[in-house]
Order: C-alpha cells, then structure tokens, then sequence
C-alpha cells in the first residue's frame, strides 16, 4: 500500500484528525434520537437513544440486521416518519447550526432534496411512475434553485452526464420503468445531486442490485463524495461494503448503537459480541475455505419484547446473570472514537 | 467438500434452450421477438454433489432450473435425469419424477401461503402427492420435519406472518424435504436473509446435504457462499454458461474476462484489504437478451475484446481437465 494511494482514497484526512481535536461542530449530529411506533403488538421503540455525528465530507456506515432500527434512524433525521403508527419522542438532529426536528415543514421541505440528498433502496418507489426522469429532475431544480425550465433542462442533462447515464437528452423523456435497476439508482442520485448537497443519506443504495452493478454505483457516489465534499452515510447490511467505503461505522442492534468507531477498529478489533459474530459469519473469499460457517446463532429480537437486559443476551455466548440485569451503555473500549455497549467489552 | 459418490451423473443438461416469444397489442397479440433465456447450456451434475450457477440478473439461472423442474417445457435440449429425458416427458410420466426433484425459492415471505398454518403448508404435498396419506402420521412427519430444520416442531400451529425470514426460509425447506426428494434446485435460497442468518441456513443445507444424500443446483448472486457450498459451478452470461470447472480452479484462477469481473466486484469484508486494492468495477450493464450482441455477447463490456471477438462467437472450450470456458482470448 502506497502512501500516495491511501491519501487520494482519504482527501478528508483533516475529519478524522478533527474527529480526535475537534474545533467545529460535525456536519449532523443526532443526540439521544428515540422514535417510535404505537403498534398492536405493542409499542415498537424502533429507535431507543441513538446517537452519532457525520463530519464534512466523511463516509458513515449503518450496519445491522433487518429491524435494527437503520432506516427508521434516517427516516427521523428527515422528518419522514409516519405518524401514526410513528412519533419522534425525544432527542435532536443539529444540521448546519440547527436542529431539524423544531423546523416548521416548509422550512424541512427545503433541507429534504436541496442541502440533504436521499437514495433509497427501491428507486422504483421513490420515483414517480407517471413522471419522466427529466421532469423529476428538473421539478427539483425549480422547488429549490428556483431556476427556469429551460436551465433546469441543461442542468438535468450535465446531472444525468455526471452519473454516467449515456444519451442523456433522449433519457430525460423516459418512464422510470424504462431504466434498468442500476440506470435508476443513477437517476436517485442525480436527483440527490441536483441541489449541491451538503450530505447524501443512502438506504441500502445496492441491496436490489448485482454485485457489478453495485460497485459500479458506490463507486460513482464515493468519488462524488471525494470530488465535491460530500458527506456520506450508508445503510446496510453488507459488511465488504462498508469495509471498502466507510471511514466510521455505527453497528446497531434492537434500536441502539452497540459499537462505533473508525473502519480499521471495527473490523480489526471488534469488541462487541455481535460484531464479533456477523463478523465471524461471512465466508470470505480472500481466506481458504472454511469446513463450517460460524453463524450469530438464534434469532433476531422482538422489539415489543425486549425486557431490562441486554437485547443480545438470547444470542449472546458471553452472556452472564449480570447482562441482565441492564442495557449496557455506550462506552469507550480500545483508542480513541470507538465504543461499545457491552459489560464485557471494555479493557 | 465431500467427494462425489457417483461419477456417472445424476443429471445430464445437454443443448438446453428456453426461447419466449415477445408479444405485442392487447386484442391481436403478434409475436414481435423472442427472448433466448436460456440459448444452449450443457452441463451436468453428479449425484451428492452440490453444482453452482452464478451469474447477472436477467441471465437465465432460474429459467434452467424451472427447465429441470418442468415448471417450462424447453424450447431445445436434453435433461437426462437418472437415465431418463425429463425434456420431453409427457404429464402423466413427470408425475413420478415431480416428487424426486424439488425447490427451494428466494423470497420466504411470497413462496409461503399466508393463510395456511406451518404444518399445513408441509404436510400439503405429502397429502397431494399420496406419500403419507395417514393423518396422524403425516403429522408426526411434519413435527419432525421442522425439527430436523432447526425449528421448534410447536411451530406446526404457526403462520407464516409469526416468523422470522431465516425462520420461514427453514419451513420452505422442510416443505421440499416432505417429498423425500433426491435433487433440490436452491434458487438464491439465502439472498433474501439477513446476514446472521444466512450462515444458519448454508450450514443447515449442508448438513440435510449429507443426511440425506442430497444433489442441489444452487443458484445464487453471492460468489462467497457459493465457493463455500459448490464442488462445481458455472458462470452464466445471456443465457449460455461462459465458464465452469469445479469451485477451487474456478475461485483461485478464473479464466473467462466475465468471471474475473464478477470476481473483483466482490468487496471483502476488511478494509485493509480493500484500501490496498486497486479497483476498477467493469463497465456497462448486461445487454436485453432480446437483442443480444453480436459474436461474443461480452464484448461490448471485455476488457480483452479484439476485433474478431465482435464477429465470431466462441464456443466452451475444455481448457484444463474439467475447466471450460467459452472466450477465444484464452490460452
Ligand atoms: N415467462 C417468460 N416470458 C418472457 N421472458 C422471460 C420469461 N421468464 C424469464 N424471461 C426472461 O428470460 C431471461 C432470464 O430470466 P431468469 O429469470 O432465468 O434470470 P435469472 O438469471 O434467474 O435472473 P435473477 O438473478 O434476476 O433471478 C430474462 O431476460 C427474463 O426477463
Ligand atoms: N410504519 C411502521 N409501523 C410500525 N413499525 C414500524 C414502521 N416502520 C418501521 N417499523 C419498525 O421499526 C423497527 C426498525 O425498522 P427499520 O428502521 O426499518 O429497520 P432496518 O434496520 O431494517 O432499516 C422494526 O421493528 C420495524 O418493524
Ligand atoms: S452485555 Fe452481556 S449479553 Fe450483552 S453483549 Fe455484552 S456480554 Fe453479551
Ligand atoms: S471472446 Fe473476446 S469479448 Fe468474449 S470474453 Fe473473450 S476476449 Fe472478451
Ligand atoms: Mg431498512
Ligand atoms: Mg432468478
């Protein structure tokens, strides 16, 4: 590894020395997020204390099992819980020197799409079926830039241009059905880019999609993300994903974070159970061959169930009397910036 | 891992094609094109062994398994499946073979009924099929079924809505187990799971592999667990098989340009391991398989392609013992 390489991989050196010393306040900063949803089944604390900061410019992973709580985190970060069943209960999102969750919704409508892009995993539910490509760009571009239709057209093309999208002028005319998986997932981030964004939250952005695909659409968003500054946080479940992308990675668990912390600590020196076993579970094809993988035994938890304990302790091959007793808080294990809630974790 | 017990294969594919017309207008439907799915594959798969089938979205993987299940009656080709051509089988002589070769889908929330209860859903086709007609018997099957899943045999009075995916995906197949088959076609029967689940379910495939003397076709996107699951496993691009040897030569020295593409867009869970690497993902999506390219389909996105690779299409050639590959650049 070539020291010339590792930087132009890292232009955003300066976060993660900020992140030791830090002077300004990160980009985001969620603090004590709690958001819920009133259920039959019971109330669903989907999202039970979060907290976690993303610098300009650096890439944040969100790993965890389906149910974890990562969308319904990113959905309150833009005001987009559905309420009812939802309601955020406590906690606060300051973005740029404000906090989103006391905007009035004009006033969110404006940070939603203008200076916080979204890609979502399904684009085919987050674009208009009726709508052309075209129009939905540029209809961005008027809501926030306030530019004339026929700006916003040119705009639209240099987007759809700089997303690697080919014929771009006869692409504007299309239906949304008309684009395969990875063409769409171009549009989504077009769309994200149109305003300049500050940070591009994406929701399991590749799960849909082939693994050539994939990297050809992380590829294309983390050299974004390098050449124009942009923030990142991804959501997903795959852990070379993250591995490949992440500067910091936020592991979650039954609505909290177990384990935070820069890539290499996370993956080098995991503390936290759980991360030991997902970990531990994937087969990897840089190593030989494994006689047996080695799953996270038992299942997933019941949110509406969940008792005083640790939430992992059914699954938990450490778990003791004393794990439950309480939920383990979030502190400081191994260097500096990485933590986990576990009462084993630490030393 | 373990060797084949047989070499004479349980399962002979030879020349199979799956063409589907494209039709066009509501009231006159013309037939306006064709989709060649599946345009000539060959391969073959020996009893216990476990055959892999990789390839792009669109490429034809789950067409040649609904081939081998009759669920389609192939355009061309030949299925040899212990001796007998299931291709050109007439209804009531699949009947008998139906219950020897089963599947295990993707999604387990859509492959369920979700009015049905878990026991239900199991013992349906042994009823349907005649294999235990006894009530009483077929649910003591159905008990142990589930437990040789790995689930609570309570779960018989369940639906489906009350499980967990890796939980239904564990119902579906004990749904396949019910048949006693011999053959199971696993399509992406992980892809849909968590990834601390996934791990749970190849262990428990393997384990029933060996239990049983089990023979799967395993279909699936993700190249790690088919190195850990496949003795063999072929590479499919537009509807023909591009590369295939068995799991080592294939994973420690792929030859096809295809394959090593596929390869390298595989990020390896270490980030050490991935800031040192030099990546360059291949370019382009797959082309509509109505409208294929000419000579190699690859070439558009190769990064080997010459001239003549736009004019002739390769055929597989045995390049090693065993290690066919169909690209003419290769030596
Ligand atoms: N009944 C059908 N009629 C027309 N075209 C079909 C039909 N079934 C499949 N196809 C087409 O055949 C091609 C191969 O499809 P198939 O489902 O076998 O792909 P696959 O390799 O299993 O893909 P995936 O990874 O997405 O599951 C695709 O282009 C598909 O659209
Ligand atoms: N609209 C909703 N109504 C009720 N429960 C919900 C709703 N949306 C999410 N939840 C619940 O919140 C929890 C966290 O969900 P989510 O954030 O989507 O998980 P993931 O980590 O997979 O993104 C889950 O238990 C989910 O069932
Ligand atoms: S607190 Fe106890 S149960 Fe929870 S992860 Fe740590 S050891 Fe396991
Ligand atoms: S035949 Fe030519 S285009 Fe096809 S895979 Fe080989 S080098 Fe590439
Ligand atoms: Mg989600
Ligand atoms: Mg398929």
């Amino acid at each position: 590894m070539t020291v010339p390489r590792l930087l132009s991989y890292h232009p955003t050196k300066i976060t993660a020395s900020q992140r030791e010393h830090p002077i300004l306040p990160p980009l985001l900063e969620i603090i004590g997020l709690h958001t819920e949803f009133r259920t039959g089944a019971g109330i669903v604390r989907a999202v039970d204390g979060v907290s976690y900061g993303v610098e300009a410019g650096e890439t944040v992973a969100v790993v965890g099992e389906s149910g974890s709580g990562k969308s319904v985190t990113a959905l309150s970060v833009m005001r987009l819980i559905p309420d009812p069943p939802g309601q955020i209960t406590a906690g606060s999102v300051m973005f740029a020197g404000r906090d989103l969750l006391t905007l009035s919704e004009p006033e969110m409508r404006q940070v939603r799409g203008g200076e916080i892009g979204m890609v979502f995993q399904e684009p085919m539910t987050s674009l208009n079926p009726v709508l052309t490509i075209g129009r939905q760009i540029t209809e961005t571009l008027e809501q926030h830039r306030g530019l004339d239709s026929a700006a916003a057209t040119q705009r639209a093309i240099d987007l759809l241009n700089q997303v690697g999208i080919a014929e771009p002028v006869r692409r504007l005319q299309q239906y949304p059905h008309q684009l395969s998986g990875g063409m769409r997932q171009r549009v989504m981030i077009a769309i994200a880019l149109a305003c300049d964004p500050k940070l591009i939250i994406a929701d399991e952005p590749t799960t849909a999609l082939d693994v050539t695909i994939q990297a050809q659409i992380l590829e294309l968003m983390k050299g974004l993300s390098r050449d124009r500054g942009i923030a990142l946080i991804i959501i997903t479940h795959n852990l070379g994903v993250v591995a490949r992308y992440a500067d910091q990675v936020n592991v979650m668990y039954a609505g909290r974070i177990v384990e935070s912390g820069p890539a290499a600590e996370i993956y080098h020196d995991p503390r936290h159970p759980y991360t030991v076993a997902l970990l531990r579970s994937v087969p990897r094809l840089d190593r030989p061959r494994q006689a047996r993988l080695d799953p996270v035994e038992g299942q997933p938890p019941d949110l509406t169930r969940l008792d005083a304990g640790c939430a992992f302790r059914p699954r938990c091959r450490l778990a003791d009397a004393g794990c439950a007793v309480a939920r383990p808080a979030l502190t400081q294990v191994g260097k500096a910036g990485h933590s986990a809630a576990c009462f084993k974790a630490a030393a | 891992m373990s060797e084949p017990v047989s070499t004479e294969p349980l399962l002979t594919v030879r020349g199979l094609r799956m063409h589907f017309p494209v039709t066009e207008g509501i009231i006159r439907r013309r037939v306006t094109g064709e989709v060649k799915a599946v345009d000539g594959v060959d391969f073959t798969v020996a009893r216990g062994e476990t055959m892999g089938l990789v390839g792009e979205s669109g490429c034809g993987k789950t067409t040649t398994g609904r081939c081998i299940l009759r669920l389609e009656k192939p355009t061309a080709g030949d299925i040899i499946y212990d001796g007998q051509n299931i291709a050109t089988m007439d209804t009531a002589a699949l009947r008998g073979f139906r219950q020897r070769i089963q599947v295990i889908f993707q999604d387990p929330y859509s492959s369920l009924n979700p009015r049905m209860k878990i026991g239900e859903i199991i013992a349906e086709p042994m009823y349907v099929h005649g294999i235990e007609p006894d009530a009483g018997k077929r649910n003591a099957r159905v008990k142990e079924l589930l437990s040789e899943c790995g689930l609570n045999p309570n779960f018989a009075d369940r639906y489906p809505h009350e499980m967990s995916g890796g939980q239904r995906q564990r119902v579906g197949i004990a749904r396949a187990l019910a048949m006693n088959p011999e053959f199971i076609v696993c399509d992406e029967p992980v892809s849909a799971l968590d990834v601390s689940i996934q791990a749970q379910v190849v262990n428990l495939l393997e384990d029933l592999r060996e239990k049983f003397g089990l023979t799967y076709l395993f279909i699936a996107h993700d190249l790690s667990v088919v190195r850990h699951l496949c003795q063999r496993v072929a590479v499919m691009y537009l509807g023909r098989i591009v590369e295939m040897a068995d799991a080592d030569s294939l994973f420690d020295s792929p030859l096809h340009p295809y394959t090593r593409a596929l390869l390298a867009a595989v990020p390896t869970p270490d980030p050490t391991v991935e800031r040192g690497r030099d990546f360059r993902p291949v370019q382009g999506e797959v082309p509509s398989p109505m409208n294929p390219p000419s000579g190699c389909v690859f070439h558009p996105r190769c990064p080997m392609a010459v001239e003549r690779c736009k004019q002739q299409r390769p055929e597989p050639r045995e390049i090693r013992p065993g290690h066919i590959v169909a690209c003419d650049e290769v030596r």
